[in-house]
């Protein structure tokens, strides 16, 4: 299915990516270009076949509900972009 | 013997080591001064930790001194840019990962440190691992060592250049969709993607968690072997590690394939493979029954719908596991965020390149409300009837032999400007990991002075035979000693 500018526009707010008009534009014809691609899945009918969401078949481990790892904030903290007394410092968004 | 100490493989090096004739300080020594030498040409390294490799070097010929050398210890070897290393840049190809030092190592990273092997740099590779020629790396594209103007193949092309380049005897490399086994076959090297849960993911960007996987590039399958032994293993730290036996893969290397089933799909030879590229997949069948293999067609019907379903699977992962660069806990932040939608909307778009953008955009509309069924499930089911084939075929095969690649490498800038062309690369290799099957790609062939790769897929940890057949072969072929001129 051919995807409209204005569909590009409200996937790219649901990604969070901002992108200028012209990139807007040009990822409405790639990216139908791609759903052209993926669409040849309709040519097999796949009614009753289970979904495979991983391969294998454990399924996920469990383990005991304990504390496993040192506290390791400052190390962990210290890419971040801003931080202060161990909080990620964003844009004020309580008025 | 310095001059030539580069072409030794991994296994020779150690030899070398063993008899005394070389030290690990004098191997990396030299790895250091061919990437000041070939690099600049290639761009197959993003970084090289010169200090930090000698280091590692004369430790490691200090712990042989004492008489404690193991298999690994002393080798030189680069990781791909996809692994985190403490304290030492980790990019992941990307600007949004530019200036990003991880505070942990990867699980990869420690058991080859513990092994004693000396990395000494991290390998170019497209960003975030999507793509497949290497040209969507933020730090530049990768030139073939064989030709400089075509593609290594991606996403693991720093890696695979550097291996066929010889800057470094092997290297880590990771597979969603054939990034390992493409850039090996592009290359005229050796690479497997072992089973999904093989490896530890731990510590490895994530790109796609259910087709991820960790491995190695080298120019043997020998040398493959050495390494993956060291590398697998059940890890607590990743959820999906597998907690099955790692057996010793050299060990078996010797094993004979006399009597041993090849399967070859009849839809791995049809429309879209290069004629030239088939023929030097038969040739290397011939050898393999010289050696005493029983070769027969397997059907895997719904091969066609491979690359459809994946790119469906993998964007989907990929827009879950990409929401984690958001401009707060690390990675590229804006300027001046007016607030915090701002931020994360700017800080996005300037830290991914387009193919990323592109994947992401894919994954978040086919996950969005009202089209889950239609896209996500339907692609979840499709990768179910992918997986059953294979466990049929290997009801009456023990290997799956096909290309690995449907032509060999193209010229730079070639595929660029079309997204469904390039995704088109990985025909053959994708349905390994949707299945989770081990896969590995050697040399069988070159074609316009360009390598040709043929795969061999095997059942669900059975990378031993795998391997085995690949060094049987590699025993009666020098396909694998080939080497780029400027070598």
């Amino acid at each position: 299915m051919a995807l409209t500018t204005d569909e590009v526009r409200s996937i790219a707010h649901l990604a969070r990516i901002g992108l200028d008009e012209a990139r807007l534009s040009e990822l409405a014809t790639d990216l139908s270009t791609v759903l052209e691609l993926v669409e040849q899945m309709n040519s097999v009918d796949t009614t009753g076949v289970e979904p495979m969401a991983h391969p294998g078949s454990s399924g996920l481990r469990l383990r005991a509900d304990a504390v496993t790892e040192e506290n390791r904030r400052e190390a962990l903290q210290a890419p971040a972009p801003s931080a202060e007394d161990g909080y990620f410092l964003v844009p004020r968004v309580i008025e | 013997m310095s001059t030539e100490l580069h072409t030794l493989t991994l296994a020779g090096m150690q030899s070398a080591m063993q008899a005394g004739e070389v030290s690990s300080r004098e191997l990396v020594d030299h790895s250091l001064q061919r990437i000041e030498a070939v690099n600049p040409e290639i761009n197959a390294f993003l970084q090289v930790d010169t200090d930090g490799a000698r280091q590692a070097a004369d430790a490691a010929d200090a712990v042989r001194s004492a008489g404690h050398a193991g298999p690994l210890t002393g080798l030189p070897m680069a990781h791909k840019d996809i692994f985190c290393t403490e304290g030492l840049k980790t990019t992941c190809g990307s600007r949004m990962l530019e200036n990003f030092v991880a505070p942990y190592n990867a699980t990869v990273v420690d058991r080859l440190n513990q092994a004693g092997m000396v990395m000494v740099g991290k390998a170019n590779m497209d960003e975030f691992a999507m793509g497949s020629s290497n040209e969507n790396s933020y730090f530049g594209a990768v030139g073939n060592p064989w030709n400089p103007e075509f593609v290594p193949g991606g996403s693991s092309g720093g890696s695979a250049a550097a291996v066929a380049a010889r800057l470094v005897p092997a290297a880590t490399a990771t597979d969603t969709g054939g990034s390992i086994r493409q850039p090996a076959a592009f290359c005229g090297i050796t690479g497997i993607k072992p089973t999904y849960g093989r490896v530890s993911r731990y510590g490895m960007i994530a790109f796609a968690s259910s087709l991820d996987q960790g491995g190695v590039v080298a120019a043997t399958a020998e040398d493959c072997a050495l390494m993956l032994t060291a590398m697998s293993g059940f890890d607590e730290r990743d959820s999906t590690s597998a907690d099955v036996a790692v057996p010793d893969f050299s060990a078996g290397l010797n094993e004979s394939i006399k009597g041993l089933r090849i399967g070859l799909p009849a839809q791995y030879f049809g429309n879209g493979l290069d004629a030239a590229v088939g023929d030097a997949v038969h040739a290397a069948v011939k050898e393999l029954e010289a050696l005493g293999a029983i070769v027969s067609e397997v059907e895997l019907p719904n091969q066609h719908l491979c690359i459809p379903a994946y790119y469906v699977v993998a964007p989907a992962e990929a827009s879950s596991n990409l929401s984690r660069f958001d401009g707060v806990r690390f990675g590229h932040r804006c300027d001046n965020p007016a607030d915090l939608e701002d931020l994360y909307k700017r800080s996005r778009g300037e830290g991914f390149g387009a193919e990323v953008v592109r994947r992401i955009m894919i994954g978040t509309y086919t996950l969005s409300t009202g089209y889950y069924d239609a896209y996500y499930k339907k692609a979840q089911q499709i990768r179910r009837l992918i997986s059953d084939d294979f466990d049929k075929a290997f009801e009456s095969v023990d290997v799956v032999l096909g290309p690995t690649t449907p032509t060999t490498a193209f010229k730079r800038g070639a595929k660029t400007d079309d997204p469904v062309a390039m995704y088109l690369n990985d025909l053959y290799t994708v349905s390994a990991n949707l299945s989770g099957l081990p896969g590995l790609s050697m040399p069988c062939g070159l074609v316009d002075g360009l390598p040709v790769g043929v795969q061999l897929v095997g059942r669900a940890f059975d990378e031993a035979r795998i391997l085995s057949v690949a060094h049987q072969f590699q025993q009666v072929t020098d396909w694998h000693q080939k080497m780029p001129a400027s070598v």
